[in-house]
């Protein structure tokens, strides 16, 4: 159930507790990056914290401000870990590449579908995504 | 990747260092993507001029300081401030201030300060199979499905990239094979839904949620679809969903007929909308009840047609709640010679320009629920100002707001 099948869309290596999103979120309006809550009302998530996680998503949504969102967020050290994205997103791709570049933060996005039931703390590493066991 | 000499050219900073920074941007997102090469466009409309902390400013005094200048015609979307009526906003000094920087920052870069989320109301604007770079969700959509015009959604950064440099990732919707409807959405309302304003907006929310990210095909419309309906549907469809393009069968120019849309190939996907799923969607977009505190309309930017429509309802009334409308510089100065806008004002309401009243703080402290015609503007509002939202056709709003409480039309 590792790594097979997934790509980097942003190299790069991370660390968190995966969170899965049951509905796609836009960061823009979904995202306070001030905080690194889910504020979209209409989201079944809605309160959590992102900050730190490795974030599950089907896809992205609606607005192309998300890639400002998700840079302020990593500007301000809110942001997810890293993105796990059932389907490629160029808006979060560009949103890492430039808080990257402006900041020298770094997270990873990788395309790819986690398997049913994954939870806990998760890697990815390039283009290989893996749960790491527990104690 | 394919890449010309040219973009090489730019890549080792032949053309200065914001075009290389715009570039490597560029070839990195399109190789994330696996695009073969990059295609020219012809126009590109800017996202990234909307503040949304220090981040995109950081961004775009970098590209300034490269010496970056857009090579292509570039409008840009909505700001946070109102520069035709500045005394609207009511935010922090400080936000607006570094607003500001980042507008100046994208017209010194030579785009165009048009500040409007509906460029395609604008008298120039692209044509059928026009290769271009845009961003704002609601006006990618309408480009793809509504004037032919092909673009990926372009998000912040990305777009100015595009601008920079006169070239786009060549996959997607940029591509036939991109623009192929693989989703058929059966649309089965009574035929008279079709005189509905409403129905355009509660359809595209419904199709959204439908879609995601897929290129659907509608069967069930007719020519009743215009321009300020599609775009109701398109806006609708691109905040609850990642829809870019949609076709709507005999109506949109790349759907003369459901199989062309298809490009003769079978769905992989058929979804039918009835009656019972658009009473459903429209519910979802009701936040609250209570006393009618403030009214919105015009999200996406109203046209020249939906002020005159609007005019039209408030003549010789007034409004007893704050009743504000959103369009673009543009259509206020063309609505201001027709004396369109001397009606509307006269009802009582506020006209905003350049911005619009769900991104940036112009409401006042609203006691009550916020009253929209706009699907876009009851999704997002709740989260973003944190007001309860009733959504109803542009007739019950001037309604409300005549008789100062809600009213909202019967039906389904």
């Amino acid at each position: 159930m590792t790594g097979a099948g997934f790509k980097a869309l942003v190299k790069g290596k991370a660390v968190g507790e995966l969170l899965r999103l049951g509905e796609p979120l836009s960061l823009w309006g979904g995202l306070d990056p001030e905080t690194g809550l889910i504020i979209d009302r209409s989201h079944p998530q809605r309160g959590l914290s992102v900050t730190s996680n490795i974030l599950a998503m089907p896809h992205g949504r609606g607005s192309s401000s998300s890639s400002s969102v998700l840079a302020e967020a990593l500007r301000l050290g809110t942001a997810p870990a890293g993105f796990v994205l059932a389907s490629p997103d160029s808006i979060l791709v560009i949103g890492s590449l430039v808080a990257n570049r402006l900041y020298e933060t770094v997270c990873p996005i990788v395309f790819g579908v986690l398997p049913e039931g994954s939870t806990g703390l998760w890697m990815i590493d390039q283009n290989h995504v893996a749960p790491i066991a527990g104690p | 990747m394919r890449l010309t000499k040219s973009d090489q050219a730019m890549l080792d900073g032949g053309a200065g260092d914001a075009a290389r920074t715009a570039m490597e941007l560029l070839v990195a997102v399109a190789k994330s993507e696996d695009a073969p090469g990059l295609v020219d466009i012809s126009a590109a409309h800017i996202d990234g001029g909307l503040y949304h902390g220090r981040a995109g400013l950081d961004f775009a005094l970098s590209l300034v300081e490269g010496g970056g200048r857009v090579v292509v015609p570039t409008t840009l979307n909505v700001s946070s401030l109102d520069l035709l009526h500045p005394e609207l906003y009511r935010g922090d000094s400080e936000t607006a201030a570094a607003a500001r920087l980042l507008m100046d920052a994208y017209v010194d870069m030579g785009c165009t300060p048009s500040w409007t989320c509906a460029p395609y109301q604008l008298i120039q604007r692209p044509g059928f199979g026009d290769q271009i770079a845009w961003g704002e969700s609601n006006a990618i959509v309408f480009a793809n499905s509504v004037l032919g015009a092909r673009t990926a959604r372009y998000g912040d950064f990305l777009d100015i990239c595009c601008a920079l440099t006169g070239r786009a990732p060549e996959i997607g919707l940029h591509t036939d094979e991109g623009r192929r409807a693989t989703l058929r959405v059966d649309l089965q309302v009574p035929d008279k839904l079709l005189d509905d304003d409403l129905l355009y907006p509660v359809l595209g929310h419904r199709l959204g949620q439908v879609a995601g990210t897929d290129v659907a095909v509608i069967v069930g419309l007719d020519h009743r679809a215009g321009e300020d309906r599609l775009k109701a549907l398109g806006a609708a469809a691109a905040s609850s969903g990642a829809v870019a393009m949609f076709h709507v069968a005999g109506v949109t120019p790349e759907a003369a007929t459901v199989e062309a849309a298809m490009a003769g190939q079978s769905p992989q996907r058929v979804e039918l909308i009835d009656v019972v799923d658009l009473a459903r969607a429209r519910a979802s977009l009701n936040h609250g009840e209570g006393p009618l505190g403030a009214i919105s309309v015009g999200t996406p930017h109203f046209s020249v047609a939906e002020l005159a429509m609007l005019a039209d309802m408030v003549k010789g009334r007034s409004t007893r709640v704050p009743f504000y409308v959103n369009t673009s510089r543009d259509a206020l100065s063309r609505a201001e010679a027709s004396g369109t806008i001397a009606v509307i004002e006269g009802f009582g309401a506020t006209v905003v320009t350049d911005t619009c009243t769900y991104i940036t703080p112009i409401l006042h402290d609203v006691r009550g629920v916020v009253m929209t015609n706009s699907a876009k503007w009851a999704f997002y509002a709740p989260g973003n100002l944190g007001v309860d939202v009733v959504f109803a056709g542009l007739d019950a709003c001037v309604a409300s707001a005549v008789s100062g409480d809600l009213v909202v039309g019967e039906g389904w």
